[in-house]
């Protein structure tokens, strides 16, 4: 394998952390969904929350970075198609992680429910309590949130099936560590 | 409650008296609360309700009110919410549908201040209770105005895996609006 050049130190931390929280803040949200009401699904309730507006905020730091540094060139010789394909669902990813938080902190305010971040810091109510507006942005989450479930598995095949399959170093430009073993 | 009676009778030939306000504007007066879910304030409030008030801005030391609540027409924020405190475990209101808070201790606190002493029964529980309002006079009108804070393991509510205050605070802010004539 040839030695790939990897997204910057910054990108990569931001990537998995936001994957991390993304695949915390996911079940939790369709456990707490599932609950009858009772102070444990209050408390996932605000957890949920709290994640949520952290991957938003990650999720800006990381636009930021996107915009200002170059990612990391592709490795190997990709059809045309599957490049598209790559970069519309990055697009795509980055669009849903930015509007899915958003249209969670405005179905919270919708229903009459501040978000107060971690408890101590309350985010502004944009929309006032409004049960229409509420359960159309409940419906509008939940759409997101399962076009982002197969996006992501989307993204992850396609990680595996390069790692694995074409050999390329593609996922090594998100993980280093893959590069630097397979050329010692 | 003979005394209560007693005092209403006094009262008959003043109805009406000059200064003095009785008749409540029910669809122009609330009763609301803040409780606090994992430190959020969360506003709701009692749909129905009735109250026999008398006060005059003048002589407060005569006043006095009885207001009854109707529990099961709580608002507590959400359908779920609803059903839920309307339960064994917070207010159990197939046993005990109503609050009552009842005074006749009223007096000035100066400065347009004033203080209604009285007694808070809900599950049938009743705590003694201090509720600052405020009076004013607009067309003919009286705002009554007032806030107080309840602890609601004090009687009871939201017993069980609720009473965790972590979640669900004790302390419950009501809020009282009355519009009288």
């Amino acid at each position: 394998m040839k030695q790939v050049v990897a997204y910057t130190r910054t990108a990569i931390t931001l990537h998995w952390l936001i994957a991390l929280l993304v695949f915390v803040t996911f079940p939790v949200g369709v456990v707490m969904h599932e609950m009858a009401l009772s102070p444990d699904k209050l408390r996932m309730l605000s957890y949920h929350k709290w994640l949520g507006v952290t991957v938003f905020i990650l999720l800006v730091v990381r636009l930021v970075w996107r915009v200002t540094h170059r990612p990391a060139p592709l490795s190997g010789d990709m059809a045309r198609w599957k490049i598209l394909a790559a970069k519309a669902v990055h697009i795509l990813l980055y669009v849903l992680l930015f509007a899915i938080p958003l249209s969670g902190w405005l179905m919270s305010s919708a229903k009459g429910f501040q978000t107060v971040y971690l408890g101590v810091l309350p985010l502004p109510d944009l929309l006032g309590k409004d049960k229409v507006a509420g359960d159309a942005l409940a419906a509008l989450h939940e759409v997101l949130n399962i076009t982002m479930l197969l996006l992501v598995v989307a993204h992850v095949a396609a990680a595996l099936k390069h790692q694995f399959i074409e050999r390329d170093g593609t996922l090594a430009r998100m993980l280093p560590f893959l590069s630097r073993s397979s050329s010692k | 409650m003979k005394k209560l009676y007693l005092v209403l009778l006094l009262a008959l030939p003043l109805a009406g008296h000059a200064g003095e306000f009785s008749k409540l504007q029910a669809d122009k007066s609330s009763i609301t609360f803040v409780s606090k879910q994992m430190g959020v304030g969360v506003e709701g409030a009692f749909k129905k309700f009735s109250a026999r008030v008398r006060i005059n801005p003048v002589k407060p030391e005569a006043g006095m009110a009885h207001i009854d609540i109707d529990l099961a027409s709580i608002d507590a924020g959400g359908a779920e919410a609803n059903e839920e405190v309307k339960g064994k475990s917070w207010f159990n209101v197939t046993e005990f549908p109503r609050a009552v808070f009842d005074t006749s201790e009223v007096k000035a606190l100066g400065g347009g201040k004033f203080e209604a002493n009285g007694k808070m029964t809900i599950k049938g529980k009743t705590i003694q209770v201090r509720a600052p309002f405020t009076l004013k006079e607009e067309k003919g009108m009286l705002n009554v105005d007032g806030t107080f804070t309840l602890k609601r393991l004090d009687f009871g509510i939201g017993s069980g895996l609720w009473s965790d205050t972590s979640v669900v605070a004790d302390e419950v802010q009501i809020k009282f609006h009355l519009l009288l004539k």
